[in-house]
């Protein structure tokens, strides 16, 4: 229960549903810090508190258990990481696959809980063979099954979300919790990243990593300005290179990649992003591998729409092909397979191929 | 449920309650001039006096509060000013590292606001202070002591400190000495007057009296700088309205809970004993808290090897059993116990501790109910691990 309004109903939903519920809140931050103003993220006294409030409300016991160590260790230091490596780094997703479905799920399981119940806008389908799917959720405006696409078939096992398989918007949930007598139904959702809680990532980054001053050159290498850390781009950003002059043709520049290797930041013109394919790797299956190459439908961001694609996984290295060019695709960002509805996999963007160039 | 948590708070005692109700329905400042005033100060007066007999006190010598954390920062943060302001060699403040956190806050506050140079007490495997510890203390410069506390009675582990003895230690040498007597009142024999102390804290919700009333029974010849300020109440040390029904109500709980000690602790003090034979035979590696003998009847305190507190304590709690794991958190987030780790236990081995508190509604059944569930939860707990 992170303290916003989507755990609460999820929660107070499988209460009256009859499970034996306990709410739990993460404690994810070495130093929790108290935010007056509330809702920016999950880390906060704050939020701990109104978790708890809520906890009280449904009826259920409430722990705060301390898992900062471990979301330090996999979830943290792994975005650094990251970044410091020219990629873009999903930690939301990196958090399901090693903390709620892992390090939570592993000790609710040995205190004798069956399954960890989350606020996930996603639907698991029980087979009749025993097996489970893991599918959108029927909202697919709300539907956040691309953060849970890391989770296998035994995680998927202990996964309850009960918001996931009902027709409802936004405002009817907090119109539930409302009606739940849910004191955060009007509490502003969180978008930001839970670990940064003012939001400034780059800050963030520059504190973890330090000032690394380097190039900002174009396609044909000529510098075209210097950049104080490459780890501050990301693939497709086009706000705050402060590049003194305008290109040669006057149209605006993007990143095009991010070489920590050199500490050199290549920019270009925004066709030069688009991406025909892509190699990931780490995959993570939903059920059985597939083989050989298939058709699916892919999603590339947390907020992204649908791209056709066809895929193959070789030597546990999956190889995807878009049928029409995508535009601000990034490696270190997850790319999660559908059919249909259903989530077949996930894997890490590890490179992407460009109409013109290939870049590593 | 099995509520073994008696030292986090206690029922309310049936004469109490019919005590606090009864006042609650009758209006009177007990500042006030008029006929509703004087009832009014009436109640308080005679209640101040019930309270004082029952603790060895004079009436003059209680300053009512709004319960045990306040009284504490009014003996420490209030006898340190005082104290400072007549001298500003006094500097030094002496504590235990087992108290509450309303002394150690307190305490440690006042090294970070107000100079004062802090030293925490060493303390024995039970978390005792030793007479000659404090001695050696005060003795290495006696000019510079603003005043020394001590807890009665540990709240976590229970173990129950020589209090007299260490009070003849600060008086031989003009220190003034504060307890913290919270949880010893209605367990172990509190005599204010006999005890040689300067101030004493107790509190009502502890004993069977209501929540949000306390007292610092304080020597007349020490008048510690308020932080409280106002209407100039209680000795012009504590501001405020009194609580009329909450006097009421705290001196009667007072009254019985002295009256009834010596029962209590024998009937109680069994149960106890009992609870602590069951465990040990069901966890046999479970590690009893506190001293032995010299310790509170109704607390029973143990380390589980492997587990983690709160891990029992939610699964105790599933099973209808309130206990608590005795130590603070912050953020709700459970911290090593700074008791057990003042008494030299392994940090980690500190993580998993349980008190069990008996009180005045405690049963056969209560100890039954720990006896069932208490194996089971150890092993699951074990297999959770720590985090």
């Amino acid at each position: 229960m992170s303290g916003g309004v989507d755990s609460a109903v999820a929660a107070a939903r499988a209460a009256e549903a009859g499970h034996d519920v306990t709410g739990v809140h993460l404690a994810l931050s070495a130093n929790p810090q108290s935010f007056r103003t509330g809702a920016r993220g999950c880390c906060t006294i704050e939020d701990s508190r109104d978790a708890r409030r809520a906890a009280d409300v449904i009826g259920i016991p409430f722990y705060v258990w301390d898992l900062a160590e471990r979301f330090r260790e996999d979830v943290v230091d792994d975005f650094v990481a990251e970044y410091e490596a020219g990629r873009t780094p999903n930690p939301c997703l990196r958090c399901n696959e090693k903390i709620k479905f892992a390090a939570l799920l592993d000790k609710a399981l040995a205190l004798g809980f069956d399954a960890v119940c989350t606020g996930h806008y996603a639907t698991v389908v029980l087979n009749e063979d025993g097996t489970r799917e893991l599918h959108r959720a029927s909202d697919m405006a709300k539907d956040q099954s691309y953060v849970l696409g890391v989770l296998d078939e035994k995680q998927l096992a202990h996964a309850m979300f009960p918001l996931g398989d009902t027709l409802t918007t936004k405002d009817e949930i907090r119109a539930e919790a409302e009606r739940r007598g849910l004191a955060v139904a009007k509490k502003p959702d969180s978008h930001d990243i839970c670990f940064i809680a003012d939001g400034d990532t780059q800050g963030f980054l520059a504190s973890r990593l330090g000032k690394a001053e380097g190039d900002i050159v174009d396609e044909a290498g000529t510098k075209v300005g210097t950049h104080e850390g490459a780890y501050g781009f990301t693939i497709g950003q086009r706000k705050g290179l402060r590049i003194g002059h305008p290109a040669a043709d006057g149209k605006p520049r993007y990143v095009l990649d991010i070489s920590p290797v050199n500490n050199t930041v290549t920019v270009g013109p925004v066709e030069a992003l688009d991406v025909t394919g892509l190699t990931a790797i780490k995959p993570r299956w939903c059920g059985t591998a597939p083989e050989g190459e298939g058709r699916y439908t892919a999603q590339l961001r947390a907020h992204g729409g649908e791209t056709e694609v066809t895929a193959s996984l070789t030597d546990g290295e999956l190889t995807v092909s878009f049928a029409e060019p995508v535009r601000g695709v990034a490696p270190g960002q997850a790319i999660v397979l559908y059919d249909g509805t259903r989530v077949v996999g996930s894997a890490t963007i590890a490179t992407t191929s460009r109409r013109a160039t290939a870049t590593a | 449920m099995a509520y073994l948590d008696h030292a986090a708070t206690t029922p309310m005692l049936p004469e109490a309650i019919e005590a606090m109700t009864a006042h609650l329905a009758v209006t009177g400042n007990a500042s006030s001039l008029h006929a509703a005033g004087r009832r009014a100060r009436r109640t308080v007066e005679e209640g101040r006096e019930t309270l004082a007999a029952a603790l060895g006190a004079r009436p003059s010598e209680v300053v009512f509060t709004s319960g045990g954390t306040e009284a504490d920062n009014l003996a420490v943060k209030g006898l340190y000013w005082a104290r400072r302001d007549a001298d500003p060699r006094r500097t030094r403040v002496l504590a235990s590292p087992v108290e509450h956190h309303a002394v150690l806050d307190a305490v440690d506050w006042l090294a970070s606001h107000e100079g004062a140079d802090v030293e925490y007490l060493p303390v024995d495997r039970y978390g005792r202070v030793h007479p000659e510890t404090l001695r050696e203390a005060i003795a290495r410069d006696p000019e510079s002591v603003a005043l020394a506390t001590v807890m009665w009675a540990n709240n976590e582990i229970g173990t129950v400190l020589p209090i007299r003895e260490l009070a003849d230690v600060a008086a031989e040498f003009g220190v003034p000495l504060h307890a913290d007597a919270v949880q010893a009142v209605g367990q172990v024999p509190v005599d204010f007057a006999a005890s040689g102390l300067a101030a004493m804290t107790v509190s009502g919700h502890k004993i069977g009296g209501p929540y949000g009333i306390g007292a610092l029974l304080l020597g007349r010849e020490h008048t510690p700088v308020p932080v409280l300020h106002g209407g100039g109440q209680e000795r012009h040390v504590r501001s405020g309205t009194l609580d009329v029904p909450a006097v009421a109500a705290f001196a009667v709980a007072a009254r019985l809970a002295t009256e009834r000690r010596e029962e209590f602790a024998r009937e109680i003090g069994a149960l106890r004993d009992e609870l602590v034979t069951t465990v040990r035979a069901l966890v046999p590696d479970a590690i009893l808290g506190g001293d032995p003998v010299e310790r509170l009847p109704a607390n029973a305190h143990f380390t589980f090897p492997g587990c983690e507190g709160d891990s029992l304590l939610l699964l105790l709690d599933a099973a209808g059993i309130a206990c608590s794991t005795g130590s603070a958190c912050t953020a709700g987030i459970a911290q090593p116990s700074h008791v057990l780790l003042a008494t030299g236990t392994d940090p980690d081995l500190a993580r998993g501790t349980l008190r069990f508190s008996l009180g005045h509604t405690s049963t056969k059944e209560d100890v039954a109910a720990v006896a069932e569930a208490i194996g089971p939860a150890v092993e699951r707990a074990r297999t959770a691990g720590l985090s």
